[in-house]
């Protein structure tokens, strides 16, 4: 993963009101030649996160990057090869990405980041598939069956269910 | 890049071993595929030197198609580790450098329309009803310029209707490039429909 797709991915977990930058934990980084194209970076410059490239360069082993930037900056040649280099041939192959509110790692494995939500993060029913998400239904049904030991109905369960948990 | 070239490198890529029904996963065929990404490039510049973000990757084709129709970069979002590492060894083979994130589309959060042009062949909603719509609408929120998406002709008019009114497209244009596009182009008894649209998101700055 590299610099570039770091500087515009946040955090998806369900509540959190700033996930971005992701904090970067190194484990293995890679460097990887990439054609220089200056004006690819003077086009992309001003859509940066000049901060998070270069705490996140940090991250990766390279502290070459100013702390702060401006677009005049944009006419040295050897300032666009260090953003170049910064943002496009550092890879994180292996590490995590850390959300900055919840602490959560999102593992990235062969320079691949997993931003796949576990049930209890993400959001249960602003998608449209028709499940409910079984954990928590299977978990409150196991033990209110063993509590009353009845037979219920499916659906009187579900509404019960809601009124018990609170949730909808 | 010729159409005719472009389409013969597609047919070289690796596709599904085990297709998951239940995430739609089958491949975007070369013809297809290389027809979306010369349109958008010929007509309209919206690919080379540019950003492109290819949705539900599955096995990279349009991300590939992308890449070699000149994007600067490419971004690969899929949902299955497996498709992604076809997709992986499939950039590897033609050579190409593509950046790839797993990820529900849903969930996607991005810190703004930093992407110019988003690309795909979305699922249908045969499993989850109206996920292509889902896509949809994510990639009017990620993409400056541009989103071309396959959508089945019979949902024509729920698609125009859905891109201008709810998801803040600007212009949801037909493309007749390739006369009756089918997403499998094989057995038109049995093949969908698709149109190739185009959609323009609205902008607070200029292209």
């Amino acid at each position: 993963m590299r610099l570039f797709t770091h500087n515009m991915l946040s955090s998806n977990i369900k509540g959190v009101a700033n996930g971005f930058p992701l904090r970067i934990e190194a484990e293995q980084v890679l460097e990887k030649q990439v054609d220089f194209n200056p004006d690819f970076l003077r086009n992309l410059f001003p859509k940066l996160e000049w901060k998070a490239l270069v705490d996140g360069a940090r991250a990766l082993g390279y502290a070459e990057l100013p702390e702060a930037a401006d677009s005049s900056m944009l006419e040295s040649e050897e300032f666009l090869r260090k953003v170049h280099h910064a943002l496009l041939e550092l890879h994180l192959e292996e590490g995590a990405l850390t959300c900055p509110e919840t602490g959560r790692k999102f593992p990235v494995n062969k320079g691949i980041p997993n931003m796949l939500l576990h049930e209890d993060e993400g959001p249960w029913f602003g998608s449209r598939s028709a499940q409910m998400q079984p954990s928590i239904l299977e978990m409150t049904f196991s033990s209110f069956k063993q509590e009353t030991s009845l037979q219920l109905p499916g659906s009187l369960v579900s509404q019960m269910l809601v009124r018990i948990t609170g949730k909808q | 890049m010729k159409l005719k070239q472009l389409e013969s490198m597609l047919g070289q890529l690796q596709q599904f071993s085990n297709p998951k029904v239940e995430l739609e996963q089958y491949p975007t065929g070369p013809h297809i595929a290389s027809r979306m990404l010369y349109t958008a490039e010929n007509s309209f510049g919206d690919v080379n030197n540019k950003i492109v973000a290819d949705f539900g990757c599955g096995c990279g084709t349009l991300g590939a198609a992308a890449s070699l129709m000149g994007a600067e970069q490419v971004i690969g979002i899929d949902i299955d580790s497996e498709s992604l590492e076809i997709a992986s060894l499939n950039a590897e083979d033609l050579e190409l450098d593509i950046n790839f994130i797993q990820c529900d589309i849903r969930n996607l959060v991005w810190r703004g329309p930093i992407v110019d042009t988003a690309v795909m062949n979305p699922p249908f909603g045969t499993r989850s009803k109206g996920a292509d719509m889902d896509f949809l609408s994510v990639a009017l929120k990620i993409a400056s310029r541009a989103v071309y998406s396959l959508h089945k002709t019979s949902t024509r008019e729920h698609v125009k209707r859905a891109a201008l009114r709810d998801f803040g497209a600007s212009s949801a244009e037909l493309r007749f490039d390739v006369p009756r596009l089918y997403k499998f182009h094989k057995k038109r008894e049995m093949d969908i429909a698709v149109d190739l649209w185009r959609f323009a998101p609205k902008t607070n700055q200029g292209n």
